[in-house]
């Protein structure tokens, strides 16, 4: 019965989702919760390698436009279902990852990093040029007319993405509690010791990017629908990349709990702050809280509670 | 479509575009070659440099390199500060680099944001007597858009070397990436000359930016491209070596040259990526490193 | 005669224009324990990374247990038996005692165990080297001490043949010293090999069956710990001529 709890409350959540599609007509709710629960896929899926193995992933923008791309190619070439396309995203974001993994990983942490920042950049590049997905000007993406079981697009889309926020945060919590896990956080802690205690350092480091990559181009692949208009500005955007490290870093790293926590807060205060304030004056105090997280509280809005919480019991 | 020419004219360019990829990547090879600190907000403060000049130059009519050596002691002030900060919050603590890294990425988007509110996206230029006009030398075109930086960029790169080799703190800053106890028992300080390394690699942000705008017209967001090929360079040409990285610096600026004309100017920059990888591959310490 | 568990031969390294080894070769025979030792710089941790992993060799050869591991990277070697401690301890700074000696414990196990609550274990070499008390205390607040009884806990943890102690009493006072002897002399009491590199002369003379002394690089002498006391290149090496 103990085993049995998390799949419960994934159950309920997924549940209450269903509910609420049945029940709200706001389309903006939908709208807003969609985007933060993207970002916690992302930042959940960042946090698995940042985090618990300790490498910095920039290229966020590039694994999540991977996984959007690969969406807008199949559905031109051959109008596949949807689950098709979620997986295939994934498959080749995951497959991105592997390889510059298995290139840059042998080497100290920074230039993984380096490397992951320059992908960005060069794949945006080669996407531009890709006539077929629609190079610079873009391609707009027609949502289907109606669809099974929802009466609005945007509750399908929406749906989706929590089905894919669950998955990544049970999967987040599920390894961060196992021998892979520890062996992550070995890693992270000290590598060198790591692998003289027996931790295969570099297949984990490559599972994790893997992994990583992978979630985040799921998280991708429903964006072209979200937006109705897919071009490599918006699907590479820098903000993926910010973001999906604040929010873990401010969230906190070392668990599951931290990306959720971050995406929940920093997501929603950015709704109301584009709404509000210029956008761009939104993204500069997101740099600026990210570098006076990283600089002051570098364990997270978690890591305090939980100093706060232990100096209360001694 | 090839021709000699054609060919020649290539090659040329992508040496001259070397000789402005060195001036861009001193920085780097000082800060990440010599100091092991992975300044990747580097590329967006050469920028930054580029719209002070701009700002001067619309301004008052100054020469964008005169401009650029004008601030150049601003910016060796803003990382004496930068690397103080990052030298307290990070490195003292002897924690993973890691953290570090994301400081300057935040410093990297805050930068580019500021730029972008304060000049918005559109492209500027600035104005100078030498821009526009080319010489020719046989059937080889010389821009000197192109030719003055690259000048200007060997002389810098021939200064900084000149100053690591030859100078006390030029040498206490090669001796400090080696052994800091030696350092100490000179009578140096390593944190001092840390610093001063760091401010100095900064320095060179503000000339790099003054080149920048005499070639390419400029928006906040350009820095990105560059960061790759930096790296690229700074690795290839072996982590703190400046010879290696003017060499480095050429390869790259003939192979995106080349790779631009003959198979159009969107795969250079894919060019850069893969000499980047190739370089990590290789090996870390590059081709004349330590 | 006693099987060979770990034979070294011909191997040499250099760093850059630097070489740290050369053409060093010698043996560890089943349940023995041999001392390394030598002047500062004279490649002894150079050698050890060498043998467990962290580095690659530039030639020769290495066989443990009768394979050949030449070319086998680190975690391969600690499983097949070989665990090493760090000269400055390399603990797992954001997991308490008990969850640093897990990490071996699992990684060491075959796979289908490797999930399996291995409490029971740690607590058990926690107890043979006296830090049970620490369990639960996080590896970052341990004294100096404790720390290298941690980095022995943890290469013990690794279930070794062979575990290579690094230095592990540097610094610490005489009774501390004679603490760490005692729990090194009892595992090899046990059946295990040990490696033991020290500049504490009375700790390695009294521990080791036998000593090699290297020296900028090179084996200068092997022999019993008579045998070395009263070898005139050892006392060259370390006192000048």
């Amino acid at each position: 019965m103990k085993r049995a709890w998390p799949v419960l409350v994934a159950l309920s959540i997924l549940g209450v989702g269903l509910l609420l599609t049945g029940v709200m007509e706001n389309r903006y709710v939908y709208f807003a919760t969609y985007v933060i629960l993207q970002y916690i896929v992302l930042a959940t899926a960042w946090n698995i390698l940042g985090g618990y193995t300790g490498y910095v992933n920039f290229g966020t923008p590039a694994f999540f436009a991977m996984g959007a791309y690969t969406a807008t190619f199949l559905m031109l070439a051959c109008k596949a279902p949807f689950l098709v396309l979620l997986l295939a995203g994934g498959l080749i974001s995951g497959l991105l990852g592997l390889g510059l993994g298995y290139l840059t990983l042998r080497l100290k942490g920074v230039f993984f990093s380096i490397a992951t920042l320059a992908l960005t950049v060069v794949l945006q590049t080669l996407i531009i040029n890709w006539e077929f997905v629609g190079g610079a000007k873009g391609i707009s993406i027609i949502r289907p007319a109606t669809i099974l079981f929802f009466s609005s697009y945007s509750k399908f889309l929406f749906m989706v993405m929590l089905c894919l926020a669950t998955g990544a945060v049970a999967i987040a919590r599920w390894i961060e509690r196992s021998w892979i896990g520890q062996g992550l956080a070995a890693i992270r802690d000290n590598e060198e010791a790591a692998e003289c205690m027996g931790v295969p350092t570099l297949k984990l480091k490559i599972l994790a990017t893997t992994l990583s990559g992978g979630l985040m181009g799921m998280a991708g692949v429903p964006f072209p629908w979200h937006v109705t208009l897919i071009e490599p500005g918006s699907a590479f955007n820098l903000d993926y990349a910010v973001n999906s490290l604040a929010m873990p870093m401010i969230g906190g790293t070392t668990t599951w709990l931290g990306p959720l926590v971050g995406a929940v807060l920093l997501g929603a205060a950015q709704q109301v702050a584009t709404v509000t304030i210029s956008s761009e004056l939104n993204l500069l105090i997101v740099g600026v809280v990210l570098v006076a997280f990283v600089i002051l509280a570098p364990e997270g809005l978690v890591g305090l509670v939980r100093r706060l919480v232990k100096r209360e019991h001694a | 479509m090839f021709s000699f020419d054609l060919l020649g004219n290539a090659v040329v360019a992508g040496i001259l575009l070397g000789g402005f990829y060195a001036a861009v990547s001193l920085g780097i090879s000082v800060t990440f070659g010599l100091l092991d600190v992975a300044n990747i907000a580097h590329p967006v403060f050469i920028v930054a440099g580029a719209y002070a000049v701009y700002a001067v130059n619309t301004a008052f009519a100054l020469d964008p390199i005169l401009a650029g050596l004008l601030f150049t002691p601003l910016f060796y002030g803003l990382g004496v500060v930068i690397y103080r900060i990052y030298y307290v919050s990070f490195e003292r603590a002897g924690e993973q680099s890691l953290r570090g890294l994301v400081f300057f990425f935040g410093l990297l988007f805050i930068a580019e944001v500021s730029l972008s509110l304060a000049y918005g996206v559109d492209y500027r230029m600035v104005e100078a007597p030498y821009i526009g006009r080319s010489v020719s030398i046989g059937p080889i075109g010389i821009s000197l858009r192109l030719g003055v930086p690259c000048v200007v960029g060997l002389l810098l790169t021939l200064a900084l070397y000149l100053f690591l080799s030859k100078t006390f703190y030029g040498k206490a800053i090669m001796g400090v990436s080696q052994d800091s106890l030696a350092l100490r028992l000179m009578g140096a300080n390593p944190i001092q000359i840390k610093t001063i390394a760091f401010g100095l690699g900064m320095a060179t942000a503000s000339l790099a930016g003054a080149l920048l705008i005499i070639i390419v017209p400029i928006e906040p967001s350009m820095g990105r491209e560059y960061i790759g090929r930096v790296f690229a360079i700074t690795v290839l040409g072996g982590m703190g070596s400046i010879g290696g990285t003017l060499a480095a610096a050429l390869i790259l600026g003939v192979a995106e040259s080349l790779t631009s004309t003959f198979s159009g100017p969107s795969w250079a920059l894919a060019v850069s990526f893969g000499i980047l990888l190739l370089a990590l591959a290789v090996r870390p310490s590059g081709l004349f490193g330590r | 005669m006693a099987t060979t568990l770990l034979e070294v031969q011909h191997v040499t390294k250099r760093f850059g224009g630097f070489q740290a080894l050369t053409d060093v070769s010698l043996q560890v025979h089943q349940g023995e324990c041999l001392g390394l030792i030598g002047p500062n710089g004279s490649g002894k941790t150079t050698l050890i990374n060498c043998i467990s992993g962290v580095l690659r060799t530039d030639g020769g050869s290495m066989r443990f247990r009768d394979m050949d591991i030449t070319t086998l990277p680190a975690h391969r070697r600690t499983r097949l038996g070989i665990a090493r401690s760090f000269q400055i301890p390399k603990p797992f700074t954001s997991m308490t005692v008990l969850e640093n000696l897990c990490i071996p414990l699992a990684y060491t196990a075959p796979i289908q165990d490797r999930g399996a609550d291995m409490t029971a274990e740690a607590m058990a070499i926690l107890q043979l080297i006296g830090l049970e008390a620490k369990a639960h205390m996080r590896s970052a607040h341990l004294t100096l001490i404790e720390l290298r009884k941690l980095e022995l806990a943890r290469a013990m943890a690794a279930r070794p043949r062979l575990l290579i102690s690094d230095e592990a009493m540097a610094g610490l006072s005489s009774a501390e010293v004679d603490e760490i002897l005692a729990i090194l002399t009892a595992l090899n009491a046990r059946g295990m090999s040990i490696i033991m590199i020290e500049h504490i002369m009375r700790a390695v003379m009294r521990f080791s069956h036998r000593i090699i002394v290297l020296d900028a690089g090179r084996t200068i002498a092997e022999g019993t710990p008579e045998e070395i006391v009263h070898n005139t290149a050892v006392e060259k090496a370390y006192l000048g001529e």
